[in-house]
């Protein structure tokens, strides 16, 4: 009886290893799948051109020849680095106003009591569900009126890349949440010791919530740097644009062979500078993320 | 205890983001639906000939690129969504698997990189793993003897172009799914999987009856947001083909109901291209609306909220 219970044990602990040794195998598979347009682009990036267009592909290529010259072709090509700034000033003002925007709102939202409070945010929440088109073809027209698109300066640029989102009902009430979440007490004690509404806010509320408004503050960054649509619409000249149409416009197909080894070089100038903050900051982002996914 | 009203107060906080939402979200708004209502204007010139209920709808309707945004559109997003959604389920149910904590956090780092990359740079990236001749997935395929495929080259049929289209587009999907679902999982009460455990229900059981129902809410929140995305697509066919919009030889075979908006956009300053562009969107919006609704129906029967 005995017996027949360990040697039962046994047999399940196998059967769990032999499970758990399954999941592994399927969880490396995916983990190839989703790491191997990366090697691909890094690969390619590092190959000479002869290697690059040989048949069959070369899937390896061994450190002493590596290419470096590549990026150097590729940063001759188009000035990837001043849209790597243009990118970086882009995503600072604006994530700057943004955050500046939505901590307000989000303060009015959950800490004071106004006439219309609860329609107004029913309506801003309700603006989500409506696709960003609709308002890129009368923002266009704004800021053309605005004087930012014509004899555009960099000044210009910039005003019309970062005004516009300046703000996020989003984020409003994904910090709106965090700020809930803080406990009343906190408001009356502060009152008691006679600080003002805007001293609690920027001396409790916002460092409290301080890893929520870190998060906005990445996501809105990764935004700008992900940015297409717009910053093609309003940038007039080649220099003024952001990584992404510089990207693009450098290497669409037209004159000339297709030279991957430098759009992949510059593929990977442009990938890896997000990389790196991704890994440093992963734990707010992935924070933010999954937090993002689940209704509040 | 808000009973004080802070009406004065309140609005000084507001002002800064409603005076930006008004400029830039609430009276884009209206704007379009007055657009689309207007004959034949010219906003260089300022003037119109006079109003129109479906003169504009008709000239996105009569397009014929139009027929193909649409099916393109919808292509990628019953394709895309439905294939990335349940790869990710399954990815974040062995994921939660891994008993060692360092492990599953390497592997989720990994998972989440898709998310962090630029659309159009591995957009890139995908066009050359597809490369007829150079690329990696015939290289592949070729380990099988199947001979070289034409993805994305020169002459590129419509379907081929697609498919290589679709695994992109779900590549780049999974990485955020995988992590809302990975929380939602990691937030279910073990308590339920030592009941079924105690009952000896198979492992398919289990997650049928218990992690799929408990983690509903979250898939149907995922599900009708990603097709909302999908409806939008078009940075990815961007990253992939250029403003071809399709392989070339093949010019706009991958075009979708963005890229009608934003080509009515580009020709801004000819008379009715604005009105085009608003329309163009609105019938987006219709689509986007109309899917959620039925979500919504579909979800009052099914979801399973705990």
């Amino acid at each position: 009886m005995e017996q027949a219970i360990y040697g039962n044990e046994k047999q399940i602990k196998r059967r769990r290893r032999i499970r758990l040794g399954i999941v592994y195998g399927l969880l490396i598979f995916f983990a190839i799948f989703i790491l191997i347009p990366f090697y691909w682009m890094i690969l390619t990036a590092i190959k000479v051109e002869a290697d690059v267009l040989r048949t069959p592909p070369l899937l390896w290529v061994s450190p002493t020849e590596w290419q470096f010259a590549n990026f150097a072709d590729a940063l001759a090509r188009a000035p990837f680095i001043r849209f790597i700034i243009n990118t970086v000033v882009v995503a600072v003002i604006s994530t700057i106003g943004t955050v500046i925007t939505t901590v307000l709102s989000a303060f009015a939202f959950a800490r004071l009591n106004f006439f219309g409070r609860d329609v107004l945010f029913f309506v801003l929440i309700a603006t989500m569900m409506i696709p960003g088109e609709i308002f890129v073809i009368t923002n266009f027209i704004t800021v053309v009126n605005f004087g930012w698109i014509r004899e555009q300066t960099y000044f210009d640029a910039i005003l019309a890349m970062t005004i516009p989102f300046m703000t996020s009902v989003f984020y409003m009430f994904f910090l709106r949440q965090a700020f809930k979440q803080i406990p009343d007490e906190l408001y009356y004690a502060a009152k008691v010791d006679g600080k003002t509404d805007r001293q609690y806010l920027w001396r409790i509320m916002v460092p409290i919530a301080l890893p929520t408004i870190t998060t906005i503050t990445i996501l809105n960054a990764m935004n700008t740097w992900n940015a297409y649509i717009w910053p093609r619409l309003v940038t007039q000249r080649e220099e003024f644009r952001l990584v992404s149409n510089g990207l693009r416009d450098a290497f669409d197909e037209g004159i000339g062979p297709p030279l991957y080894h430098e759009q992949m070089a510059a593929a990977l100038i442009v990938t890896v500078p997000l990389i790196i903050v991704f890994l440093m900051l992963k734990k707010y982002i992935m924070r933010g993320v999954s937090r993002s996914g689940i209704k509040g | 205890m808000l009973e004080d009203r802070h009406n004065i107060k309140s609005w000084f906080y507001l002002a800064p983001a409603l005076v930006l939402l008004g400029i830039f979200i609430f009276y884009p708004i209206f704007n379009a639906f007055f657009l689309v209502l207007l004959e034949d204007y010219n906003y260089l010139r300022g003037d119109f000939q006079g109003f129109t209920l479906t003169q504009n709808f008709r000239v996105v309707l009569r397009d014929p690129n139009f027929g193909f945004a649409m099916l393109n559109t919808m292509l990628i997003a019953f394709v895309s969504v439905p294939l990335s959604v349940v790869i990710a389920l399954l990815i974040s149910v062995w994921l939660n698997a891994v008993p060692i904590k360092k492990l599953q956090g390497f592997f989720q780092t990994i998972f989440f990189l898709p998310y962090v990359t630029n659309a159009i740079a591995i957009g890139m990236a995908f066009a050359f793993l597809f490369n007829q001749y150079y690329g990696l997935i015939n290289w592949f395929l070729a380990l099988f003897g199947v001979s070289p495929i034409n993805w994305v080259g020169m002459g590129a049929t419509w379907g081929n172009a697609m498919t290589s289209l679709l695994v992109y587009v779900t590549w780049l999907g999974l990485a955020f799914k995988i992590m809302v679902f990975l929380s939602g999982l990691q937030g279910i009460d073990k308590q339920y999987y030592d009941a079924a455990r105690v009952d000896s229900a198979s492992r398919p059981r289990i997650f049928r009856r218990i992690t799929v129902p408990l983690l509903s809410p979250m898939i149907m929140y995922i599900t009708v947001t990603s097709f909302i995305g999908a409806f939008k697509a078009y940075t990815e066919v961007i990253g992939m083909f250029g403003e071809r919009l399709g392989p070339p030889g093949n010019d706009k075979a991958m075009i979708t109901i963005v890229a009608l908006v934003y080509d009515a956009l580009d020709r801004s300053g000819t008379t009715g291209a604005l009105s085009e562009a608003a329309a163009a969107a609105l019938i987006l919006f219709a689509v986007t609306l109309i899917f959620t609704f039925i979500n919504m129906q579909v979800s009052k029967k099914r979801v399973h909220y705990g």
